[in-house]
C-alpha cells in the first residue's frame, strides 16, 4: 500500500549551505496493508528522516513515495489534508508532543477544528470516547488532565488514539516506546499488534532489535542511509548475511545467551557474497538470497 | 569487603515535603565484583550512585552508614568527601557525552583535573597512553576538542579519565543507554576488561536494561520505589527470580526470537507510587498480583539462600 521508490534526502550543511550530506540514499521498499515493518538502524542512519519524509514533514530531494499507487511526494493543500487522514505519526518523547500548559484534550480539539468541523459536539465526544477505548483508556481517567499528571505510557496511548480518530491506515511510529519503562512498553507493543490485526499498517522505527522482532513481520536494516538488508524478520534476524546486520545482531544483549557464545556460533558460518560497504562508496544492488530476503551487494 | 552500604536514606527536599528517593538501602559489594543495579525511572538508582559521589542540595542525607575498604565515607560532608572522590571512588556520569568541557582539548582537561588532585600530568602520561590503547582510542585524541569525537569515543574517553587513578569503586551510571547496540557492547565489555586488569577494584553498573547486566554483571540488585526488592547472583536473578516484581520485569522483556503471535508478553499494570508520601508496607503491593493482607506491613529483606536476598512476605 505504501511504497518508497529510490527515496533520497540531501541536507545542506555548513556555512552558506555549502556542504551536502546525503542522509537517505536511494531507499526503496514496500509496506503492505496490515503489515508491520521495522526500520532498524543506529543513530544517524537516516531512519527518522525516512519517517519524516513519509509524513511530509521534510521535503523529498528525489524519489517518490506512493500511497495506493498515487505519488504523494509533492501534494499540497486539501490533497495533503486528505493524505493526513490516512497517514499519521507518533514520536519518541511523549512529553514534548504535548504543550505542557494546556490540557491533553487539546490534541483532540485541534483535530476537531481541522477535520471534523461539521460534527456536533455530542457526536464528537462519543467519537473521542471510542477512540480512547480502542487504546485501552477510559476518557474520564485522562481527559481534563495536564500532561504531567499522566504517565508516559498513557500519553503515548492518547497520541495513538488521536491518530485512530482519523481513519488512519498507516502509522509511522518513530521510537514510540524508547522512553517508556520496561514494565509498560510491552503493553504499547501489544496494542500496536492488536491494531495491526485490525488492518493498520505500521512503520516501526527503532534501534532496539528485540522490539522490532516482537512486533514486525518485515525488517529493513539501514546503515548510513542505505538499505543493506531487508526481508521477512525471521530470515533477516536468524540468518543475517550482511556484515553490518551480523554485527548488530550479535551485539544485542540477550537473556538466554552470552555475547561470547554468539560469537563462536557466527564464526562457523560462511557465504560468498561481496557485501556492499557504504564507506567504499560504490553503487549497490539488492540480491535475493532466499525467498523474501534481500541483501545489498556491490554492483559490478 | 569493598563497599558496604547499610540502611542508607537520602531524601530530596522540595516545597511539598521530602521525596523519599532512597529509603533504607542495604547491600555490600565484594572486591572484583561488578554489581548491576536495575530499576524503572524514579526508583532511586541514580540517586544512589550520585549520593556516593556528591550529596548536595536538594539532596539530604537522612541516615545510614557507608564504608569503602573499611573506611567510613563522610557522605554528608562535602569537603571531607574530597579526599575519597576520584581517588577512591569515581563515577562515569549518566551524561558522560556532555561531561567534557567543549572549550579545551582533552589533554588540558586531564592535566587540570589531575592538578586538582595533586597528581602530576607527566608522570601519569605513560599510563594514560596505555589506557587509551585498552579502549581502542588513538593517542591523538588528547589533542582534540570534544566535538571532534563521536558519542562512543567520548564515552570511552570519559571512562579512561574517570579511572585514571585506579579507584577502588567505579560507578557507571546508565553509560550504555544513549549508545547503539554495537557501541553499547564494546563499552560494556571494556568495563569488564577494566575490572579484569584491576584498573578498578569493583564496579556498580546502574542501568534500566537488565539484559546488559546478564552479559557483564556478577550480581544484580533490583530496586523499586526507593527500596531494594531483591539481590543475588546474576544467574539466579535471571533464571530463578523470587520477588514478583523481578519475575514480572524479566518476563515482560521482548527478545530476539519472540514474536507477538507466538508468545504474548505482559507488562506490569499501574505505575510506581509517589515517593513524596509512599504508602506504608510493601511498595509494590498495588501492582502485585500476589499481594495479600500481610503486605500492608513492610517486608524485611531476608537471606533465603546464601547471597540471595528478597524483601517479600510470600517468601518463607
Amino acid at each position: 500500500m505504501l511504497e518508497l521508490i529510490n527515496l533520497t534526502k540531501v541536507f545542506k550543511t555548513g556555512a552558506f549551505s555549502s556542504g551536502r550530506f546525503k542522509a537517505v540514499n536511494n531507499v526503496s521498499f514496500k509496506i503492505e496493508r496490515g503489515e508491520v515493518t521495522s526500520l532498524i538502524g543506529e543513530s544517524g542512519s537516516g531512519k527518522s528522516t525516512i519517517g519524516k519524509m513519509i509524513l511530509r514533514l521534510l521535503t523529498i530531494t528525489s524519489g517518490e513515495i506512493k500511497l495506493d499507487e498515487r505519488n504523494i511526494s509533492t501534494i499540497k493543500g486539501a490533497e495533503l489534508r486528505q493524505y493526513y487522514k490516512k497517514v499519521q505519526g507518533v514520536f519518541q518523547d511523549p512529553f514534548s508532543s504535548y504543550n505542557p500548559i494546556f490540557k491533553v484534550d487539546r490534541v483532540f480539539e485541534n483535530l476537531h477544528d481541522v477535520f471534523f468541523k461539521e460534527l456536533r459536539q455530542s457526536e464528537w465526544i462519543d467519537k473521542v470516547d471510542s477512540a480512547l477505548k480502542k487504546v485501552g483508556l477510559d476518557s474520564e481517567q485522562v481527559l481534563g488532565k495536564y500532561p504531567h499528571q499522566l504517565s508516559g505510557g498513557q500519553l503515548q496511548r492518547i497520541l495513538i488514539s488521536r491518530a485512530l480518530l482519523l481513519d488512519v491506515s498507516f502509522l509511522v511510529a518513530d521510537e514510540l516506546i524508547s522512553m517508556l519503562d520496561a514494565s509498560t512498553r510491552i503493553d504499547i507493543l501489544n496494542l500496536l499488534a492488536d491494531l495491526k490485526k485490525g488492518g493498520l499498517s505500521i512503520l516501526f522505527i527503532t534501534h532496539d532489535l528485540s522490539l522490532g522482532y516482537y512486533l514486525s513481520e518485515k525488517a529493513v536494516i539501514l546503515y548510513r542511509g542505505h538499505v543493506v538488508e531487508m526481508g521477512s524478520t525471521n530470515r533477516v534476524f536468524l540468518n543475517p548475511i550482511h556484515h553490518y546486520t551480523r554485527r548488530l545482531i550479535s551485539s544485542v544483549p540477550r537473556l538466554d545467551r552470552k555475547w561470547k557464545d554468539i560469537d563462536s556460533l557466527q564464526k562457523n558460518e560462511k557465504h560468498s557474497l561481496k557485501c556492499f560497504d557504504p564507506a567504499e562508496d560504490g553503487e549497490l544492488e539488492m540480491v535475493e538470497v532466499e525467498k523474501d530476503h534481500y541483501v545489498a551487494v556491490k554492483r559490478r | 569487603m569493598s563497599l558496604n552500604v547499610s540502611n542508607l536514606r537520602v531524601y530530596y527536599q522540595t516545597l511539598k515535603g521530602d521525596v523519599k528517593a532512597l529509603d533504607g538501602v542495604t547491600f555490600d559489594i565484594r572486591d572484583g565484583e561488578i554489581a548491576g543495579i536495575v530499576g524503572e525511572s524514579g526508583c532511586g538508582k541514580s540517586t544512589l550512585s550520585n549520593s556516593l559521589i556528591t550529596l548536595r542540595l536538594p539532596m539530604k542525607f537522612v541516615g545510614g552508614y557507608v564504608s569503602l575498604d573499611g573506611n567510613e565515607l563522610p557522605l554528608q560532608d562535602h569537603k571531607k568527601m574530597g579526599g575519597f572522590r576520584y581517588k577512591k571512588i569515581s563515577i562515569i556520569p549518566q551524561y558522560a557525552m556532555n561531561a567534557l568541557n567543549p572549550t579545551v582539548k582533552l589533554r588540558r582537561l586531564i592535566s587540570d583535573l589531575l592538578n586538582c588532585h595533586g597528581v602530576g600530568y607527566d608522570e601519569i602520561l605513560p599510563e594514560l597512553n596505555r589506557r587509551l590503547d585498552v579502549v581502542n582510542l588513538d593517542r591523538a585524541v588528547l589533542d582534540m576538542y570534544p566535538v571532534e569525537l563521536s558519542g562512543g569515543m567520548k564515552q570511552r574517553a570519559v571512562m579512561v579519565i574517570s579511572t585514571l587513578l585506579n579507584p577502588s569503586l567505579l560507578i557507571a551510571d546508565e553509560i550504555t543507554s544513549a549508545l547503539d547496540v554495537s557501541t553499547q557492547r564494546a563499552v560494556a565489555e571494556m568495563i569488564v576488561e577494566f575490572r579484569d586488569k584491576i584498573l578498578v577494584k569493583s564496579v556498580i553498573f546502574v542501568t534500566h536494561d537488565i539484559s546488559i547486566l546478564y552479559q557483564i554483571a556478577d550480581s544484580i540488585i533490583i530496586m523499586y520505589a526507593g527500596k531494594l526488592v531483591e539481590r543475588a547472583g546474576t544467574e539466579i536473578i535471571i533464571n530463578k527470580p523470587i520477588h514478583p516484581y523481578t519475575e514480572m520485569l524479566i518476563s515482560s522483556l521482548p527478545e530476539v526470537g519472540v514474536y507477538h503471535n507466538d508468545k504474548r508478553l505482559k507488562g506490569i499494570p499501574g505505575k510506581p507510587p509517589q515517593l513524596l508520601s509512599p504508602p506504608p508496607g510493601c511498595r509494590f503491593k498495588e501492582r502485585c498480583p500476589q499481594a495479600f493482607e500481610k503486605c500492608k506491613e513492610e517486608p524485611p529483606m531476608i537471606e533465603i539462600e546464601p547471597n540471595h536476598w528478597v524483601a517479600c512476605w510470600r517468601v518463607k
